[in-house]
């Protein structure tokens, strides 16, 4: 009788010391970011439940700006995004930021024109649309690159997206490569000043519009085009080759595309026959100095699964998954995290 | 039985209270506290809001001053933001609006409280009721669907080819998406607020008002117009009061039929966009501060403006109601 009171306590300490000894290899990593990887980055993370139980990852796609806010204020263990950071923002970091590149996707030129069954495009005719130069589809460019085809005399409704996104980052990234007019009056950006067209709210947003109007031309992430079967426009690319967009044509254009030593790179236009023009890639956000030892272990432990068995899921899910020598670069760089 | 129990205890729970004095002061001390904490906590909300959008808009006003509010131009590239389009957009949408709901509204709750059969008027009530449930990306989403391409087809030709000659109805529109198409989407989730508040004042009309106009040998329209609804007004405009602020803040419906255009055009088939909109869809991927900021600052503006509007409405009902209760 007198043992129980002091032996209850003891047995509920011991207990308490055995619940935090598990629990203490287990590691939280938050993230936060871009929206278009987040259905690969959350198989990612519960495939990799598999391979490391303790790691639990937390993502919030809440967009690339609020991902690099959250990495620049240190609310969150990594961020993502599918622009790369400014500069200006890395400049401000309290740390070295690493972008690490996981997947790559591609935004897809998508019309309605009763009658039209396949459509060809250039970069400058698509930034003379986009700029409101050219309005009616037999416009003498647009005839010129799509000869036998029976273009209608109707006027070209232009349709972008009206949110901010990493879809309409690549897209203007593309435009102002191919088009001077286009880089010095509206330039690259998740929203830019359009000079043209009417807005849709995401990709369903600008599909609706196009789906609902004769007459109109607009830009969605290849995922969608692919999963709802719109029609897509095939583009020229720097060869000279007109190719639709696809998994290949954009792991093609990853291959070919000259990449900088911090992996801040844009992919539109690349050279090669295959390349589709309009293709980028999405970042993870990583300090290169990890603040938690254990974390910091925990996430070079995942980064290197990612870009190994990771990037064999990409293309189930409709991600194109980068070439081997990028791969091989990526996980060189990996290895340079400090923890 | 329940409420013949309750009704039993009532009285001596009473009387016990009033015999207990020192109990039931510190009860009603401790009510009247609770019941200011819980006001307070609105009071200090709001506060804290305005506060947070001041702290977050105040390097958008400081770089750009007042000229935020009156430029056109919005250009994240460029760092120049301008928020005229948005306050322009905000205020035509939610007034046109509430001018096509209104009248729709009082002239349904006229016909509830005054000429609708029994048998009609509860069905029609929960009609209206069920209208005020449905969410706004729903409405949203029909009006892509089933208003667009009607507006599109049909009714803006329409109104071209009889009043095209004004300027607000000049013009293409791309797909229906338009102010016009926004301003009708506003006016179908402002009924059914405006619709019931105006009924409950209508119901609350003695019917001694009604029986007096009878007896003067009124008909049933001069009963109404008279004695009714001269009663009521102040109440109707409340009710719009209520309907405009649910207006000037609606966003997801507004933005999927609007078609977010940041630019002013004179015709209603031409796109625009609001403030709420904007916000809405651009803060995610808002990487810049200064970016960040002026969506900040744009939601200040919202803010202030619908403290205007509603102070304004307030003025206009108290100016307005010197001669309201004399019956003409």
């Amino acid at each position: 009788m007198k043992i129980t009171p002091l032996f209850l306590p003891t047995l509920a300490l011991a207990g308490l010391s055995l619940f935090v000894g598990t629990t203490a290899q287990a590691v939280d990593l938050t993230g936060a970011g871009a929206t278009f990887p987040n259905p690969i980055y959350t198989k990612w993370f519960s495939e990799y439940k598999k391979v490391d139980a303790a790691a639990n990852f937390n993502y919030q796609a809440i967009g690339s700006g609020g991902g690099q806010k959250q990495i620049l204020e240190g609310t969150v263990d990594f961020g993502a995004s599918d622009g790369p950071m400014s500069d200006e923002s890395l400049a401000k970091a309290p740390g070295k930021i690493l972008h690490i590149p996981t997947v790559a996707g591609a935004v897809a030129i998508t019309y309605n024109l009763p009658g039209v069954t396949s459509l060809k495009l250039d970069g400058p005719t698509l930034a003379d649309i986009y700029l409101g130069k050219i309005t009616k589809w037999d416009d003498a460019a647009i005839a010129k690159l799509n000869q036998g085809a029976k273009l209608p005399a109707t006027p070209i409704a232009v349709a972008h997206r009206a949110d901010g996104s990493g879809t309409s980052y690549i897209f203007t990234d593309y435009l102002s490569t191919v088009s001077s007019e286009w880089k010095d009056k509206v330039g690259k950006n998740t929203t830019v000043k359009w000079p043209a067209g009417i807005g849709g709210k995401g990709n369903d947003g600008v599909a609706g519009l196009v789906k609902q109007t004769a007459g109109a031309i607009g830009y969605v992430e290849l995922i969608y085009a692919v999963q709802i079967k719109l029609p897509v426009a095939d583009l020229k690319n720097a060869d000279g080759a007109f190719v639709k967009p696809s998994l290949e044509g954009i792991t093609a254009a990853t291959a070919t595309a000259t990449i900088p030593d911090d992996f801040r790179f844009s992919m539109v236009n690349a050279p090669g026959k295959d390349s589709y023009p309009i293709s980028g890639v999405t970042w993870l956000l990583v300090y290169e100095q990890q603040k938690d030892a254990a974390k910091g272990k925990a996430m070079v432990a995942f980064l290197k699964w990612a870009l190994t068995e990771g990037e064999k899921q990409a293309k189930a899910l409709d991600y194109a998954p980068l070439p081997d020598a990028v791969q091989k670069k990526v996980l060189a760089r990996i290895e340079t995290i400090k923890f | 039985m329940p409420t013949a129990t309750t009704t039993m205890e009532a009285p001596t729970t009473a009387t016990a209270a009033q015999r207990m004095r020192p109990v039931s002061r510190a009860s009603e001390f401790a009510f009247r506290g609770l019941c200011l904490a819980m006001a307070s906590v609105v009071l200090v909300l709001v506060l804290i809001v305005g506060y947070q959008l001041w702290r977050g808009a105040g390097h958008t006003f400081h770089r750009f001053g007042l000229s935020f509010l009156t430029k056109s131009d919005w250009d994240p590239n460029a760092n120049s933001f301008g928020a005229l389009p948005f306050i322009y957009g905000t205020l035509v949408t939610s007034l046109l609006g509430l001018l096509i709901a209104t009248p729709l509204a009082v002239a349904t709750a006229v016909f509830l409280t005054e000429l609708a059969p029994n048998w009609l008027r509860q069905p029609l009530i929960f009609l209206i009721e069920m209208l005020a449930a449905i969410p706004s990306v729903i409405l949203g989403l029909w009006a892509i669907f089933v208003l667009l391409p009607v507006l599109n087809e049909h009714v803006f030709p329409f109104l071209q080819k009889t009043v095209g000659f004004l300027p607000i109805f000049s013009g293409t529109s791309f797909g229906g998406y338009s102010v016009l198409a926004a301003s009708l989407i506003i006016a179908v989730m402002v009924l059914p607020i405006i619709t019931s508040v105006s009924r409950e004042i209508l119901r609350s009309v003695p019917d001694l008002q009604r029986e007096a106009a009878y007896g003067l040998g009124a008909t049933r329209w001069e009963v109404t117009r008279i004695a009714v609804l001269s009663y009521a007004k102040k109440g109707i405009f409340g009710a719009m009061i209520l309907g405009l602020g649910r207006a000037l803040g609606e966003t997801m419906a507004v933005t999927m039929v609007i078609g977010n255009a940041n630019e002013i055009k004179s015709s209603l088939f031409a796109p625009g966009n609001t403030l709420a909109s904007v916000i809405a869809s651009q803060f995610n991927e808002a990487a810049d501060d200064s970016y960040r900021d002026a969506l900040i600052a744009v939601g200040l503006v919202l803010f202030g403006i619908t403290l205007i509007v509603n102070l304004c409405a307030r003025l206009l009902l108290k100016f307005g109601t010197a001669d309201a209760g004399a019956v003409h």
